[in-house]
């Protein structure tokens, strides 16, 4: 895992003069979590099977990328270290649990991924949100490629961007209803904008995705572009 | 006591009830049999047609009010923005504009919002032609490889844009998320012998017009309303040559015309033709012999007009550097006989020539000359670009030009036979007869403003295409002949 110190941030889609978030240190994986580490998992907590999982906490796509063999399932070898995706928030959490950690909060996860190659805050550096909304606008046909591959960040943590959506311990926390221009009303204190028009600058655009996609999850939801890491408190 | 144990008692029984209830309804979608649960309504049930842009459901021909189901997919995909350029759409249904809908007056919808499992992006649909909060966005939030499903009555009749309305909605828009819903009048439309549906859009690229390769959205460039593209259906070129709407002598034509924005208001214009009826802003007004008819952004119109002649009419977004320099033209191709007395067709063509200049000028500016000299593949490749922005209009991509009209630059002997006259040609223009290849030719080439690297780049590339003999013209060449007085021989020949 990666230590992360202590910090402010300031979520992108507020206004510049809105209170910023404080975040305590912590730790976070330094790459999503991978099929086979889920399949140990799986191992150790047949609950968590596929054909075992009570549909009150994952959707039948749940590890449907899995191959069924016998009575279990199993990831293919090829894609052993691609991220885990078709998990539920339930199944996630759980799996964080398992290793005595939790899922990373919204604030947590934005402040590591706000980070450049070189510094803590490179959001506002030429070509860092021009390569999240190059992702973005891919669609999530093809499965992702294996985790841990590109340049780690100021924190030394992988794939913040531009392999897979990652669940949030707080996802359902967001200020965003489906109703997106009526958000101003939700919480006129911390949203200020209706769409988009409290954006600080375009760059927000990349964290008014996420916080939208967020938005139109439910807990047992199991998608294809949809994976996670853990984190823990406290430092080294 | 007793009034105790009977509160307990109906809490449990209401609860069973409940319970029972939930089980009923699981076993109705288990079985697909949902529908009917969902509302009391008694309405005969339909399965909406949907059709992709240029093409409009059938009229509705019955006299009652149904329950509508539409099922709608959003989908987010690359296709093409104009030749060599691509674009991620996110699409209603894999195309830009979204499916066309057509219910009635008073039709109860139930609307099912599928979400592809490859979208990155979750998505929603505000219906203009909803009565209620949103217009259907919020109970329509849909996360990838998901449905929502909600339901609403069409009190109003007109014809209503619908889009995306997902957080950012800008983008959302601009992506190309929107399309028409119609909602016809209890008492139907006149009928016609043929309807249309046409959006026009706004798109804002990192790359310029026509920059080649997968471009992505340019998000400053959206919100200073700057686009780079605007369009009929998609793309350039949606509506044009064998994708052009049809239409015969004598028919009348009815065009369901949206804007989806995401920014600009569109003049609406074809050429050639006078819209007889439009129902102003989609809605119950009729104007009568109009032009021009306004479209704003997230609006509609109906326009109506008869086809008295055979023709190609253009139809434009009247703010005219739109049509012709980002895309925002169409045709409607009308075949049949002629009528020389409303349209006679040109009826002469004499060489008009004012006082002064042999042949008219673009622009007698000099652009500025870059130093670097070029090896010849360089000017080739550089002269390509000059070409097909100056020269391909009349001569034509393959440079075989257009008989009787503009003569051919492929394996001509006229421009193989002296490069110098070619140059003076491109520096001064040409008027009067000529012969290339044999052929006879009387029109007149005006003097064209570019430099004069540009002007050895064009005629380099032209030189080394089209079969010609080869060879290469420089700058040097080009500022040499720029002192040459104008040929004032008014025949030559190859």
């Amino acid at each position: 895992m990666a230590n992360v110190t202590a910090g402010e941030y300031r979520p992108l889609f507020l206004s510049t003069d809105s209170p910023v978030v404080n975040v305590s240190s912590f730790r976070i994986d330094k790459a999503p979590v991978t099929n086979r580490e889920f399949q140990n998992f799986v191992e150790k907590n047949p609950k968590w099977q596929r054909n075992a999982v009570p549909s009150l906490f994952a959707e039948q796509t749940y590890l449907s990328h899995w191959v069924d063999t016998d009575s279990k399932s199993a990831p293919n070898p090829t894609d052993f270290e691609k991220p885990v995706i078709y998990v539920s928030w339930y199944a996630a959490q759980s799996y964080c649990q398992a290793q005595q950690k939790r899922l990373p909060t919204v604030a947590e996860w934005e402040y590591v991924a706000q980070a450049s190659f070189i510094q803590k805050d490179g959001s506002q550096e030429k070509g860092y949100n021009q390569k999240i909304l190059d992702w973005y606008a891919k669609a999530s046909k093809q499965t992702p490629s294996d985790v841990g591959k590109d340049e780690p960040n100021f924190w030394g943590v992988h794939n913040m961007h531009g392999l897979i959506w990652e669940w949030t311990e707080d996802f359902n926390s967001n200020l965003i209803s489906g109703e997106s221009r009526d958000d101003s009303s939700v919480n006129k204190e911390l949203y200020c904008a209706s769409g988009s028009a409290g954006a600080v600058n375009p760059s927000d655009y990349a964290a008014f995705m996420r916080y939208g996609f967020r938005s139109s999850l439910n807990a047992k939801f199991t998608l294809g572009s949809l994976g996670f890491r853990c984190a823990q408190d406290g430092n080294d | 006591m007793s009034k105790f144990k009977t509160k307990v008692l109906v809490s449990m029984v209401s609860a069973a009830l409940v319970l029972t209830a939930c089980a009923q309804v699981n076993e109705k979608l288990a079985s697909g049999g949902a529908k009917a649960e969902s509302t009391k309504s008694q309405l005969p049930v339909i399965q909406a047609v949907l059709t992709h842009a240029p093409d409009v459901p059938a009229p509705i021909t019955r006299k009652y009010s149904a329950k509508v189901v539409i099922n709608l997919e959003t989908q987010e995909k690359v296709m093409r923005m104009a030749d060599g350029v691509d674009y991620m759409f996110w699409t209603f249904g894999g195309q830009v504009p979204g499916k066309f809908m057509r219910i009635r007056e008073g039709d109860e919808v139930e609307f099912n919002l599928s979400n592809s499992p490859d979208s990155k992006m979750p998505h929603n649909i505000d219906l203009h032609a909803v009565t209620g909060p949103g217009g259907g966005a919020a109970s329509s939030f849909t996360a990838p490889g998901h449905t929502s499903t909600f339901s609403f009555k069409a009190l109003n009749p007109g014809l209503y844009v619908y889009h995306c309305a997902t957080a950012p909605v800008g983008m959302h828009i601009g992506n190309g998320m929107y399309g028409l819903i119609l909602v016809e009048p209890k008492a139907g439309l006149p009928k016609v012998d043929r309807e249309y549906y046409v959006m026009q859009g706004d798109f804002y690229t990192k790359g310029k017009y026509g920059e080649a390769g997968l471009q992505p959205f340019d998000m400053e460039k959206a919100i200073k309303e700057q686009p780079d593209y605007v369009v009929f259906n998609g793309s350039v070129g949606a509506l044009n040559g064998e994708k052009a709407l049809t239409a015969k002598v004598g028919e009348s034509v009815r065009l369901f015309v949206g804007n989806g924005g995401p920014n600009l208001v569109s003049s609406f214009h074809v050429i050639g033709e006078i819209f007889d009826k439009v129902y102003v802003e989609g809605g119950a007004t009729e104007n009568k012999n109009v032009q021009t008819t306004l479209i704003p952004a997230g609006g509609a119109a109906i326009a109506e007009f008869k086809v008295d002649v055979p023709g190609t009419f253009i139809m434009v977004d009247h703010s005219i550097f739109r049509a012709f320099n980002k895309g925002a033209l169409g045709m409607l191709k009308v075949t049949g006989p002629e009528d020389k007395i409303i349209y006679s067709g040109k009826q002469a063509d004499k060489v008009y020539l004012p006082e002064g200049s042999a042949a008219q000028s673009i622009d007698n500016k000099q652009t500025a000359e870059t130093d670097k000299v070029l090896s010849k593949d360089e000017q080739i490749a550089q002269g390509k670009h000059v070409f097909e922005s100056n020269c391909l209009a009349c001569h034509q991509a393959n440079g075989e030009g257009i008989p009787n009209a503009f003569p051919p630059l492929a394996k001509s002997d006229f421009l193989n036979a002296d490069h110098n006259r070619a140059i003076g040609i491109l520096l001064n223009g040409r008027s009067g007869p000529i012969t290339v290849n044999g052929k006879n030719f009387d029109s007149i080439m005006p003097a064209i403003a570019l430099s004069s690297s540009q002007i050895a780049n064009a005629l380099t590339y032209v030189l080394n295409s089209f079969g010609n003999n080869g060879g290469q013209v420089t700058a040097a060449q080009v500022d040499k002949q720029r002192k040459v007085a104008p040929s004032t021989s008014n025949s030559e020949h190859g």
